[in-house]
């Protein structure tokens, strides 16, 4: 089987495993909606946009946290075992990370939705908010994935996934924070140029670092 | 690097910079004044920094083609001594804005960066606590220590460029590059660039020599 082959069966594998159990799914789909939830019998109602904006930010950052940390840590030591001997660690990592992003996808979409539902708050350029939050979702999945790969290798990788990870994506939420806020304040699109051409390049980076480190993680 | 002659140096760039820097002769500037002379010992601590964490980077690579566990403890010394010298470049920075800005810390992205920065390498020194295998915990942290150094770059390099900063090289505020640098300063900011970043290869190369004697005792034990 050649690479693209194995990517597509394994995400296949991944998704009818969610499917399957939906046990994940419907914990942080449940996970986003109360975190909103929560925040909204907390602030009532939020009238200045940069606040607006950075309370989104925060949901999806520990959203993403939980959703991605079990990527690795769900599966037993010897499934994985029986997987490194099918196919090659690339695909695994490819497979994980667009599986990742397509969760990041929905989850995000929801959370946007049920976040503008209970705090209304007039978007000046929504669909432009909409790519940064779909910009997002990329780059935590693709952040997220590796670290809790690398997380998953020491007892306790729950604890650790959010020490690792969260220095490393600050640099990713600034720039996406102010992304946002730029589409939230109706800039002209322009004006914002710079900043994707960093999350695209950033995203980039950690995919390739990605793929090359990850044959040396897996190896136990 | 066993020769004497690179450490003498050392000692020598170091001594000169620090009796230099404070009496020498330094224009005159508004708001500046004096504490301009911060330049010859704020900024070799970023360099020492940055030369020390591409160390570190570079043994982690060494460490994933070797296995070789020296590697790994080159990796892991040059890491704290960098931490060590970022932690310096963040005081001496914070005691200048002190003075000049009005407030050691004012939210600079400068300032926010080097701090993220640092939060990173702790990240990596917990994550080497949690593990207990040695060649396990060498591999793991090598991995983090090189996924985490290409973002550390865009967030010391590229991301404080993007905003605006009250930083000197940012802004439009004259910087220490060969253009902006007023000529009398340079005789001792390049020395004392050089010399710090010899003494902190030699503090890493003396840490790491305790460590591996300290390695060869407990196998003799």
């Amino acid at each position: 089987m050649d690479l693209i082959n194995q990517v597509k069966f394994l995400i296949r594998k991944e998704i009818m495993l969610e499917w399957r159990s939906k046990y994940a799914l419907n914990g942080i789909l449940l996970y986003v909606v109360s975190t909103v939830f929560v925040c909204y019998l907390a602030f009532r109602e939020i009238s200045s946009a940069p606040t607006w904006n950075a309370l989104f930010w925060i949901i999806m950052l520990f959203a993403s946290v939980n959703a991605i940390t079990k990527s690795f840590i769900q599966e037993s030591r010897a499934r994985q075992l029986y997987y490194y001997t099918i196919t090659s660690p690339q695909a695994i990592i490819i497979s994980k990370i667009v599986y990742n992003i397509m969760l990041m996808l929905l989850l995000s979409v929801i959370a946007l939705g049920f976040y503008t539902l209970v705090f209304k708050n007039p978007l000046g350029d929504p669909l432009f908010y909409m790519l940064a939050v779909l910009l997002g979702s990329i780059s935590f999945a693709s952040v997220f994935t590796m670290i809790s790969g690398i997380a998953s290798k020491a007892s306790n990788g729950g604890g650790l996934m959010a020490i690792l990870s969260f220095p490393v994506i600050i640099p990713l939420l600034v720039v996406l924070i102010k992304l946002s806020k730029n589409a939230m304040d109706g800039l002209d699109r322009s004006v914002s140029y710079d900043e994707i051409g960093v999350l695209l390049a950033i995203n980039v980076i950690v995919v390739t670092t990605s793929l090359l480190l990850f044959p040396y993680l897996w190896r136990d | 690097m066993n020769k004497i002659w690179w450490k003498i140096l050392a000692i020598v760039l170091v001594l000169f910079s620090i009796v230099a820097g404070f009496l020498f002769h330094v224009p005159a500037k508004p708001i500046l004044n004096e504490t301009i002379r911060n330049i010859h010992f704020h900024v070799p601590m970023w360099f020492s920094m940055i030369v020390m964490l591409t160390v570190s980077f570079i043994y982690s690579i060494r460490f994933l083609k070797s296995s070789n566990e020296n590697d790994d403890l080159m990796a892991v010394e040059s890491a704290n001594v960098g931490i060590i010298f970022g932690v310096l470049g963040l005081v001496t920075g914070a005691v200048w804005a002190k003075f000049t800005w009005g407030e050691a810390w004012s939210n600079d992205p400068k300032q926010n960066s080097a701090a993220i920065a640092l939060l990173v390498y702790l990240a990596y020194l917990v994550l080497r606590n949690a593990l207990e295998e040695e060649q396990k915990r060498g591999r793991i942290s090598a991995v983090y220590n090189i996924f985490a150094f290409p973002i550390m770059v865009v967030l010391l390099f590229i991301l404080p460029r993007m905003t605006d900063s009250l930083h000197p090289g940012n802004g439009g505020n004259p910087g220490f590059n060969t253009k902006d640098m007023a000529p009398e300063l340079r005789p001792v900011f390049y020395p004392a660039v050089l010399g710090w970043i010899l003494m902190s290869t030699w503090i890493t190369t003396i840490r790491y020599r305790i460590r591996k004697v300290e390695n060869k005792q407990h196998e003799n034990n």
